[in-house]
């Protein structure tokens, strides 16, 4: 079942290519493999060793496919979940139908392939496969200085990804093996001296694919250019690979490297939450508003991540909190890169300065809108609420009041900030374009119509519930 | 089947077809082409029935003192197959960039003066399968001037283009340089071992006490070798000639004969470099520099490349460098890992698919527009979708991305020299592959983000449209499933 997941969407693509109607083909098989995700819920801990080739004998390689544990199912839950309503936001322009449902399938395919594989090789090769098709999306079909900034995101993650590389091929020279099973049990062997040299490549190969600061530039531009359905699934999916990756790999196997770095992670990532956060609220377009605001939830997660890696001894919390983060942040940053595509396309424009009013002509729009944004902020009842609530608690978790503040502790003072600087970016944001008088742009824009509401909805559907029973996702995680 | 009849059957088909061809008279001469192919074809199936003398021991043949200049293992039957594959398809390039040869050697209407051209090829094959059995200096270095010879004709075999010509001379003063080198370290090496034969080399060297003489023959036949697979100080030839050249002998240089530079290279070391040596420690020491230089030039250097043709010289020179580096690895003994020797040879064995692939595509370019530059693959996307396609996906494996062919041969590599502790080399590979992103990229970038200068549609030729699409096809299949190449190695 697993391998379908990953070989439906593949097999579409090949299906486009050689002629098959674009759209009707990505929506179907989208649909099919929501479906064969949500039933894999009832049957996962079954799949483990569901499907396994020996590609290469030594060193032994495996295309394997099989889920390590409930993170990687949550994972191919949030992509099942976001492809189907990437594919149902986007509209072609005439004539690239091929290339733009095509891509979005492969990026998808590349996602949930590198969530489920379990050999370290194919993990890293899946997530390459799927930046290829984003690249071209943003260079042939991005708005603005396309190609200029196509271009900067290729060599940024391509760069990230030779870095990761070389620190994954330096651990996996060191355990010996590419079977994620097996290096988890192998963990504590590693010699402390090599893990803090594994550990920088990590944390700065998966951290520029997660745009950590400040290896983040290339994030904020590539979101606002690219075409809604790449913007959906790079920022909602694709860019989780770099969380799962340090949770699966470099938080397991390389502790004591990681606690090396703790305190240079803890500046980086405030860095996100803060300094990012400035430059969020200085933005003055929607789209390059949300593209530094999704940088800006990166360090959230990582927070979760420094909390576990500051005490190892007592982290289901943490852990529990990083996947929760990144489900609920994956859903609200791709609702609102979905709507703020039909806000261009009902109004023809993105900046702020020239907008208002649009909630009188399109009522329904403001109230999914609505709903987005105050998942990015945290609002009781929605997932992110439970995802920050649970980050914040877990880096408390340990607190001694006799012994003071840990550094764990001062960061995630200092981060609490962010959700205040988040409240006004999206409020004002929310203001400037659906209250106050309209304008020329505003005033015939149309409202959704009932086809368009089904992704937001579907989205929202997803939040609201995990946000009212996160417990969906914890359950699964234990 | 005796293993050395494969030589001979090839010089055999060379010399059918050269006289065929002189006195058949014919207006088109695409059917000389053909059945070189159609020969090689057959010869390679013979490979997987010739046995060597240790196989067979009691025939009336493994007696022949040519054995010991002849060796029949994996590693020969692997190189052979690489040589003979290369030298089919350079010929089905050949057919189909005719009508340059001819606009170049007599004129366009008349393919008087292109039919040698197919006859050539099969006769640096046939080196290049000797280089690959050879167990003897003497006879290594016989076998490396026959293909030599060869290609300073194929080179400069547009005789009415300045730059064929031009190419032509300075490989010829250069590869005359590089032999002198050969034979002066051939020398020095005999002289302080006392013997041409690989195979004595071993017991020769064991516990020998005064290692600079003949670290000294090592070096100057490194210089040799280095010549030939354009390892960075001796890559100076590359990019001038590969401009130069007709593109199907480009292709031949930078697949074939570097392929035949590194089963020597690997023949010559693997005594000097397994367990036991006295020297072991300096020539890995020398490879390595060797490495880590000509990874940095060759990437480096192609970055501000914008004739693509020079681009491929820089790239295959980069390529060396990664080659290179799985050598200085120095895992030579065989303990049921991957060694050293796989590593390369899977290596060449990708970068024939892919580099064979982008030619055919550069051929048909080069045909259609006239132009070898960057900018003419300027929207290709827009003209020919999938020739594009195609070009991307053998353009990101050459830049080594997953599941391509190319990234399995880097991971290899990277792998080897991550287990040989050469942090060194490993940050320069890095860096390197980075760098070779960069210039892949672009290229796919003219095909798909810039507008074209003319609409035209390239209309393929059948051969080379198959040979695309097999190509294109080996490389997705080989990044996912590499085991069938490795099988063939063991």
């Amino acid at each position: 079942m697993l391998t379908l997941l990953v070989a439906l969407p593949i097999l579409a693509f090949i299906a486009i290519l050689l002629g098959a109607p674009a759209r009707k083909t990505a929506i179907g098989v989208s649909v099919l493999n929501l479906f064969l995700g949500l039933g894999s819920v009832f049957s996962w801990e079954h799949e483990i060793w569901s499907f396994s080739v020996t590609v290469l004998k030594e060193p032994a390689l495996h295309l394997a496919f099989g889920y390590l544990d409930g993170m990687s199912l949550v994972m191919v839950l949030l992509s099942v979940i976001v492809t189907l309503a990437a594919v149902l936001t986007g509209k072609a322009p005439e004539g690239s139908e091929k290339l733009y449902y095509g891509s979005s399938l492969l990026i998808a395919a590349g996602a949930i392939g590198a969530f489920v594989s379990t050999d370290l090789f194919f993990f890293y090769a899946f997530h390459e496969m799927a930046l290829i098709p984003t690249f071209l999306m943003i260079g042939m079909l991005g708005r603005g200085d396309r190609r200029g900034i196509a271009w900067k995101i290729t060599i940024y993650l391509g760069i990230g990804s030779l870095v990761l590389l070389a620190g994954l091929v330096w651990l996996a020279s060191l355990t010996g093996t590419f079977d994620m099973r097996e290096m988890k049990d192998l963990a504590g062997t590693i010699d402390p001296a090599q893990q803090k040299g594994i550990a920088a490549l990590l944390i700065i190969g998966f951290g520029t694919l997660v745009s950590l600061f400040p290896f983040h530039s290339w994030a904020a531009p590539a979101y606002a250019s690219a075409p809604a359905p790449t913007a959906m699934l790079h920022a909602g999916v694709l860019k989780k690979f770099g969380l799962y990756g340090m949770l699966r790999i470099a938080v397991p196997l390389v502790p004591e490297g990681l606690q090396f770095w703790l305190t240079p992670l803890l500046f980086l990532l405030l860095g996100n939450i803060l300094w990012v956060g400035f430059v969020t609220l200085s933005q003055k377009r929607l789209d390059t508003m949300l593209g530094s605001s999704s940088v800006m939830h990166m360090g959230y997660i990582f927070l979760a991540i420094a909390a576990l890696i500051a005490f190892p001894e007592n982290n289901q919390l943490a852990f529990s909190a990083a996947v929760v983060l990144m489900f609920a942040h994956g859903i609200s940053i791709a609702l609102m890169f979905g709507l703020t595509d039909r806000i261009e396309r009902s109004t023809g424009s993105l900046d702020l300065a020239d907008m208002g009013g649009l909630a009188k002509s399109a009522p329904g729009l403001a109230l999914v809108f609505g709903i987005g944004a105050m998942a990015s902020i945290g609002l009781p009842g929605l997932a992110n609420f439970a995802g920050e609530v649970l980050v914040f608690l877990s880096a408390f978790e340990n607190y001694v009041p006799s012994e003071g503040l840990g550094p764990v502790q001062i960061a995630c003072i200092l981060a609490i900030w962010g959700v205040v600087i988040s409240a006004v970016y999206m409020l004002r944001a929310y203001r400037r374009i659906f209250q106050g008088p309209t304008v020329e742009s505003t005033v015939a824009a149309k409202d959704l119509s009932f086809a368009e509401h089904i992704p937001a909805v579907l989205l929202i559907v997803a939040l609201l519930a995990v946000g009212c029973y996160p417990n969906l996702i914890l359950n699964l995680l234990k | 089947m005796p293993a050395y009849y494969l030589e001979a059957l090839t010089v055999t088909l060379g010399f059918i077809i050269l006289l065929l061809e002189a006195f058949v008279p014919s207006k088109n001469k695409s059917w000389a082409g053909l059945v070189g192919a159609a020969g090689l074809f057959v010869i390679l199936i013979l490979t997987f029935f010739s046995v060597g003398p240790q196989s067979d021991p009691k025939a009336s043949w493994a007696e022949w003192p040519l054995w010991n200049f002849y060796e029949f293992d994996a590693l020969a039957r692997f190189y052979k197959i690489f040589a003979l594959l290369t030298t089919a398809a350079v010929l089905l390039m050949a057919i189909d960039y005719r009508k340059v040869l001819s606009r170049f050697t007599e004129n366009s209407d008349s393919e008087e003066g292109t039919g040698e051209f197919y006859s050539l090829p099969i006769f640096a094959c046939a080196g290049m399968m000797w280089m690959a059995s050879a167990k003897d200096l003497a006879g290594a270095f016989v076998a490396l001037e026959l293909v030599t010879i060869t290609f300073y004709i194929l080179v400069a075999f547009m005789r009415r283009n300045v730059g064929s010509l031009e190419a032509g001379v300075k490989y010829l003063i250069l590869g005359a340089l590089s032999t002198g080198f050969l034979v002066y370290g051939i020398a020095w090496v005999y002289g302080s071992t006392g013997t041409m034969s690989l195979t004595a080399m071993p017991e020769a060297i064991a516990g020998m006490e005064n290692t600079v003489p003949l670290l000294f023959g090592i070096a100057l036949v490194l210089v040799a070798l280095g010549f030939k697979v354009g390892a960075v100080p001796m890559q100076m030839w590359i990019p001038d000639v590969y401009q130069g050249a007709p593109t199907p002998t480009t292709a031949f240089l930078s697949v074939g004969s570097k392929a035949a530079g590194f089963v020597l290279l690997i023949r010559f070391l693997t005594p000097f470099l397994s367990e036991g040596s006295p020297v072991r420690g300096q020539v890995l020491t020398i490879l390595l520099i060797l490495a880590g230089a000509t990874l940095l030039f060759g990437n480096f250097a192609a970055i501000s490349q914008t004739n693509f043709k020079r681009l491929l010289a820089y790239s295959s020179i980069a390529h060396a460098g990664f080659l290179l580096l799985a050598l200085a690895a120095g895992r030579f003994d065989e303990d049921g890992s991957l060694t050293s020797v796989q590593a390369v040879s899977f290596y060449l064995a990708t970068y024939l698919i892919m580099t064979l692939g982008v030619f055919f595509i550069l051929a048909q370019v080069r045909i259609h527009r006239d132009g070898e530059a960057i900018t003419d693959f300027n929207g290709l996307g827009k003209t020919n979708p999938a020739l594009a396609l195609a070009m991307t996906v053998l353009l990101a494996a050459l830049a080594g991305v997953p599941l391509t062919a190319g990234f399995i041969g880097k991971f290899f590599v990277f792998s080897l020299a991550a287990q040989g502790q050469l942090w060194i080399g490993l940050t320069i590979a890095v860096i390197a592959a980075a760098a070779g992103f960069y210039y892949y990229f672009k290229t796919i970038r003219a095909i798909w983000w810039i507008e074209p200068q003319d609409d035209s549609k390239i209309a393929l030729p059948i051969i080379s449209k198959i040979a695309i699409i097999i190509l294109t096809t080996a490389t997705l299949v080989f990044g996912v499933y590499p085991e069938p190449i490795l099988a063939l190695l063991r």
